[in-house]
């Protein structure tokens, strides 16, 4: 009941919300997006709006902040039950499936394109990062807007007061748990911690090692996919891992980005995180700090693949018009374009999605400027995706990260073993992704 | 003679319940006979189709084993929470009852945190414990005792208890005063003069004369710790670490709201909606028989 009464009040702010901008209707078609962005991220996004807006006088873009990641993704399923849902949604990596099988509820974006006749070459964008959102096919269904990958943070001030040298190479976990060793020898008391443990440490993890997170080409290929996570890769990591925490080399600061304010404060040495991060690290940060590469483990055979992305993309919900239609493809189209996105990799951290954008932000001198910053790219890119390694589309994704972290916290805390961690959350896990094929046969 | 006013109207006393009664079921009633409805589908979350499912999402649940432990997860917590928000309350009550002057002021400021809304009173307790920056965790560490509640399950059930007792005490104290002042001064005064002591004056007179007070909190505490504090729950732990802070309403909650899986949310609530309704009919049954009215 206390879902019904929630989504109900949802749905009840988005009708007020709607009526209160169709109030004051402009002649001008609207188009309605619903995003996720507060603070300085929403300051960001309420600015290339307003660009698009000045730049023309046949639309009027109107974003709102919905809350969170799924609270937006909730008020956006919530107005389309009601029949008052927004052009664009933004919605988190993990519930493009969830939209996916939305069918009837979203126009993909290259149906858009073609019924809107827009120009649109797929072949511009990243393919690390449109593969996320690309059926088998090839087919986009998504715009990526906010794209990041993990990467390892330095504290440089931190390796040289435990007689480490700053420059020692970092790039696998084996030197990693070299430097770990030493840093708590020298008495520190956070040696390494991690944001968003589940993405960094295995999903990313497992494209990196080329190691499958799940059958089906991790679920691209289908509904009857099931999580293959408990592989020797992971549980090897996972097992390395706990053994640093039972140590006191690995410190477990919570299920999403607290450890962020524990290396800005300058308590922890490495770190784990988005490279979305950066921003945040470089305006707090006293100390002399460096971005690498998310290390990997050389004993495994191909590592390192590539890493694969978090973040959001926009969707296109149903049931509009055709007018609006264009103008919705107007303003994806005016989103991909060069300044727009180089500006918004430079200002945010977040990939730029078209290399045109990339190669912009290399000529300007961003990156000698600010070192490390292009190296989340350079490690998405660096070898061509295998199906292991482009992404991850699997039901409920949100509720199996939530097993995962669980069965996580099981293996820091010492009272399961990273084998048996493991294996209960891909049986735990197995159990969603089968309610939920038969909830979207 | 039995005196009795009548009303001969027969239409009076239905008009009279009617808001009541329309408030009932628009926001009791329908809500959860579509609960009920909901919980023999699997809807997919756009409302576009819905599988007829029968009885699997209950079976579904109950073949869970980390489901059937968060009944105990919610016991240990319903306990928790109405055991010390009524103990403090009780306690601050006899205590205001006592003071006489400024008395109007300590009520006041006794009753403040019931105005705090729960995500607020879940940061302020979380900021206070951080194991890294909270002051209270600070001077855990001065004294030895390592305090990570994001780590240790033991530690976050203490942190989510004291936080939604916390909201609570306010509402018991008003209560309780309440009840304190409408006990007959003669009877304390009576015992007094007869010899006893203050502790026997209290719990021989004054807690009997409290049970009906004490019955009614019991019950809205009860339903206070199952339903309305899966705002700080989802705050301060998120129910973790691993699954300890995952009470029956927090799940509801997050398989819904997050996961989106409405068919198990629902049925969730239909079990919930039982155990609250079999709770408070023992209560009625057996624990009311102990009240003196």
């Amino acid at each position: 009941m206390t879902t019904r009464r929630t989504i109900m009040a949802g749905a009840a702010a988005a009708l007020t919300a709607l009526g209160l901008t169709a109030g004051s209707a402009l002649a001008a078609t609207e188009i309605h997006w619903w995003h996720a962005f507060s603070g300085r991220l929403g300051e960001l996004l309420a600015a290339q709006v307003e660009a698009f807006n000045a730049s023309q006088d046949e639309y009027v873009v109107i974003a709102t902040n919905k809350g969170n990641y799924s609270e937006t993704l909730n008020a956006g399923i919530a107005a389309f039950r009601a029949g008052e849902q927004p052009h664009i949604l933004q919605v988190y990596e993990v519930g493009t499936a969830t939209m996916m099988a939305a069918a009837g509820a979203v126009v993909p974006v290259h149906e858009l394109m073609a019924s809107a006749g827009a120009e649109f070459d797929p072949s511009v964008y990243l393919a690390a990062v449109k593969g996320y959102y690309t059926t088998p096919g090839g087919e986009m269904l998504s715009l990526p807007y906010n794209s990041s990958t993990p990467v390892l943070y330095v504290n440089r001030d931190a390796l040289e007061a435990a007689g480490i040298d700053p420059d020692t190479d970092l790039s696998t976990w084996e030197n990693v748990g070299g430097v770990l060793d030493a840093l708590k020898e020298a008495g520190h008391e956070c040696p390494l911690t991690t944001a968003w443990q589940s993405w960094v440490h295995l999903e990313n993890l497992s494209a990196y090692h080329n190691a499958a997170f799940a059958t089906m080409e991790n679920g691209f290929g289908g509904l009857g996919t099931e999580l293959t996570f408990d592989g020797p890769v992971q549980v090897a990591h996972i097992a390395a891992m706990g053994q640093w925490a039972q140590e006191g080399k690995f410190i477990y600061s919570g299920r999403r980005n607290e450890g962020g304010a524990r290396f800005r404060a300058g308590e922890c040495a490495l770190f784990t995180e988005s490279s979305a991060g950066y921003a945040g690290v470089k305006a707090e940060a006293t100390f002399d700090f460096e971005i690498r590469p998310l290390p990997y483990w050389a004993a495994v055979e191909g590592a390192p693949q590539n890493t694969i992305i978090g973040g959001a993309s926009l969707w296109v919900l149903s049931g509009h018009t055709d007018e609006e239609y264009k103008g919705v493809a107007a303003f994806l189209n005016f989103l991909s374009g060069t300044d727009i996105q180089a500006a918004w990799h430079q200002d945010t951290g977040y990939l730029p999605i078209t290399m045109a954008a990339y190669e912009a932000t290399k000529e300007a001198g961003f990156y000698d400027e600010n070192p490390g910053t292009d190296i989340a790219i350079i490690q998405m890119t660096g070898k061509a995706p295998t199906p292991d390694s482009k992404g991850l589309r699997l039901g409920s994704f949100d509720q199996i990260r939530g097993i995962i972290d669980e069965e996580l916290e099981a293996v820091w805390a010492g009272s399961k073993t990273a084998e048996q961690a493991l294996g209960d959350a891909v049986s735990r896990g197995n159990e969603l992704l089968r309610r939920f094929e038969t909830a979207n046969q | 003679m039995d005196k009795r006013v009548t009303f001969r109207h027969r239409l009076l006393p239905w008009l009279l319940l009617a808001p009541q009664l329309a408030v009932t079921a628009l926001f009791f009633l329908w809500p959860a006979a579509e609960a009920v409805w909901q919980s023999a589908f699997l809807p997919d979350p756009w409302g576009t189709k819905a599988i007829f499912v029968g009885f699997d999402n209950f079976t579904f649940l109950f073949g869970d084993p980390n489901y059937r432990e968060s009944f105990a997860v919610t016991a240990i917590f319903s306990f928790s929470v109405a055991a010390l928000s009524m103990g403090l309350a009780l306690a601050l009550a006899v205590g205001a009852d006592r003071v006489i002057k400024g008395s109007g002021l300590y009520r006041n400021l006794l009753v403040w945190p019931y105005a705090v809304a729960p995500a607020i009173a879940g940061v302020l307790w979380l900021f206070m414990f951080n194991p890294s920056i909270g002051l209270v965790a600070y001077y855990l560490k001065a004294l030895g005792y390592n305090w990570n509640h994001v780590l240790h399950g033991g530690e976050a059930m203490t942190l989510v208890v004291i936080a939604a007792a916390w909201k609570q005490i306010s509402y018991n104290f008003l209560f309780f005063l309440a009840g304190l002042q409408a006990i007959p001064r003669s009877l304390i005064e009576a015992a007094a003069i007869d010899g006893a002591g203050a502790g026997r004056r209290f719990w021989t007179i004054i807690f009997p004369l409290l049970s009906p007070t004490t019955f009614f909190l019991l019950v809205v505490n009860v339903v206070y710790a199952f339903f309305d504090t899966f705002g700080i729950i989802h705050i301060v732990t998120g129910g973790g670490p691993q699954r300890d802070t995952t009470t029956l309403v927090y799940k509801v909650f997050s398989d819904g709201y997050e996961g989106q899986d409405l068919g198990s949310s629902a049925a969730q609530s239909v079990i919930l909606l039982v155990v609250v309704g079999i709770l408070t009919v023992i209560q009625f049954r057996w624990v009311e028989r102990r009240v003196h009215y």
